[in-house]
């Protein structure tokens, strides 16, 4: 039930109310009511047609950056 | 698929599994509850219990909104469906589950109710406007990430004026859940850490679990829903543990900040407020644990607009839902688990629900390998 997708924003409506999002080769119609500031290009988290945040692409590569090192942090042989 | 693929992929997860192995204490067991069944769910399909050391048990908790609605809140909703003849919209996973006399909204619907499913509020919006001339009912359930797009269908009825609109909230809260298990819980549960909730976090932010942590001593890691985010997370549990630490720590950085989405929680704050207790399947009623629609909207209100009948839930006779929604039963411990109870013919809500523990369990559950079969590197620590 709060599962929720990334999906890249393609198009903004002129009202800046809904956006066509991308979800692989899915193309869906979303809310931004519940979100400030999005640009063409951002991912965003999508719950029942809803734009529920931004995803930050710097965390979430200090995140992919982090599993790579937990092998080696444990002083393990990772 | 990006911020997907990445967050599943096997190499890190050998890293992440190593260093689990290298870092946990063989002296003692490590019992991990993942609060949602988002969580439960992504364990099971990617075997992560068989990538971590034996010693780390997850164990499954309340977090699937479909399985802790109670029985009588079904029973109110086919009750406006037929009684009321009300176009009762509703999101898929609540179709199947049984209530009273094993009735569920799909049979509800084969008995002539209209029963529609949606994916979003907006399509129960469009439903109203399109039936000018009949009630339309949202069966409005689901946690913290789920609500916002209640508020906001609420608001968009009231700008348009839409007269046919309301909806039946049965809206609920985390937080109030997870003191609720650690206030209640005798030592059974004995619970080390948790995995605390994804995309409620990503509304809520984190600030809301540090008096819990503080409270009850108990580490809080906000994973997110990927496999190498319960695995990281779960290594950051077993560090604060061994450290003696219970902080919140946030795992998924990328969507979830300590505040959260000041925006979607000031639209909820508008349009809703505070029970003063709501019934909880497995919890029983629990203080301050759901939302409810504030007077000034008592028009959208389906609890104010429709008389419904209150009844009292009774579970199927020898369902053990409340113990495994409660994480004190483990699904195969029920008596009624895959034989008659199954998904094709489910007796309990946890079988219904895709996030459910026994769907979970009935649907991915293998024979865990030997230590030596595994693909993950054997523990060095002693």
């Amino acid at each position: 039930m709060c599962l929720a997708i990334p999906a890249r924003v393609d198009d903004i409506a002129a009202d800046g109310e809904t956006a066509t999002v991308a979800v692989g080769d899915v193309s869906k119609t979303i809310s931004l009511a519940l979100v400030d500031d999005i640009r063409v290009g951002d991912y965003v988290l999508v719950h029942v047609g809803y734009a529920l945040n931004v995803i930050s692409p710097d965390e979430a590569e200090k995140t992919l950056a982090l599993f790579a090192e937990a092998g080696r942090v444990g002083g393990g042989n990772g | 698929m990006k911020y997907i693929d990445d967050f599943r992929r096997a190499d890190l997860a050998r890293r992440i599994a190593t260093a689990l192995a290298d870092e946990v204490d063989r002296r003692r067991d490590y019992r991990l509850m993942e609060f949602c069944g988002g969580h439960t769910h992504a364990i099971f399909r990617y075997g992560v219990q068989d990538l971590v050391p034996d010693n780390i048990r997850f164990v499954h908790g309340p977090g699937c909104p479909v399985c802790v609605l109670p029985a009588a809140r079904i029973d109110a909703a086919i009750h406006l469906a037929l009684q009321h003849d009300v176009i009762l919209c509703t999101y898929a996973d609540l179709m199947r589950v049984p209530a009273d006399r094993r009735m569920s909204l799909q049979q509800a619907r084969a008995a002539g109710a209209d029963v529609r499913m949606v994916y979003s509020t907006r399509d129960a919006l469009m439903i109203a406007r399109d039936n000018p001339g009949r009630e339309t009912v949202f069966f409005a359930i689901g946690f913290e990430t789920t609500t916002p797009p209640t508020a906001v269908a609420i608001k968009q009825a009231q700008a348009e004026q839409l007269q046919n609109f309301s909806v039946f909230c049965n809206h609920v809260l985390t937080p109030a859940a997870m003191r609720c298990l650690l206030e209640t819980s005798d030592d059974s549960l004995s619970l080390d850490g948790f995995l605390g909730p994804s995309h409620v976090s990503t509304v809520i932010g984190w600030q809301p679990y540090a008096a819990i942590a503080e409270t009850y001593r108990r580490p809080i890691v906000i994973a997110g829903f990927e496999p190498l985010d319960i695995m990281q997370s779960t290594l950051m549990l077993v560090r604060q543990i061994n450290a003696g630490r219970h902080d919140v720590e946030n795992e998924y950085t990328r969507v979830v900040s300590r505040a959260g989405n000041t925006k979607a929680q000031q639209l909820v704050n508008d349009v809703m407020m505070l029970r003063e207790s709501f019934e909880w399947r497995g919890l029983g009623a629990v203080p301050a644990s759901a939302l409810r629609l504030r007077p000034a909207y008592a028009a959208f209100d389906a609890e104010q607009r429709f008389e419904l009948p209150v009844t009292r839930s009774r579970e199927v006779s020898g369902c053990e839902c409340p113990s495994i929604l409660r994480g004190i039963m483990a699904p195969p411990e029920c008596k009624l688990f895959g034989t008659a109870c199954t998904p094709d013919n489910p007796l309990g809500s946890c079988m219904v629900s895709s996030e459910g523990a026994c769907a979970a369990y009935w649907s991915y559950r293998r024979p865990r390998q030997s230590v030596s079969d595994r693909d993950v590197p054997a523990a060095t620590a002693g």
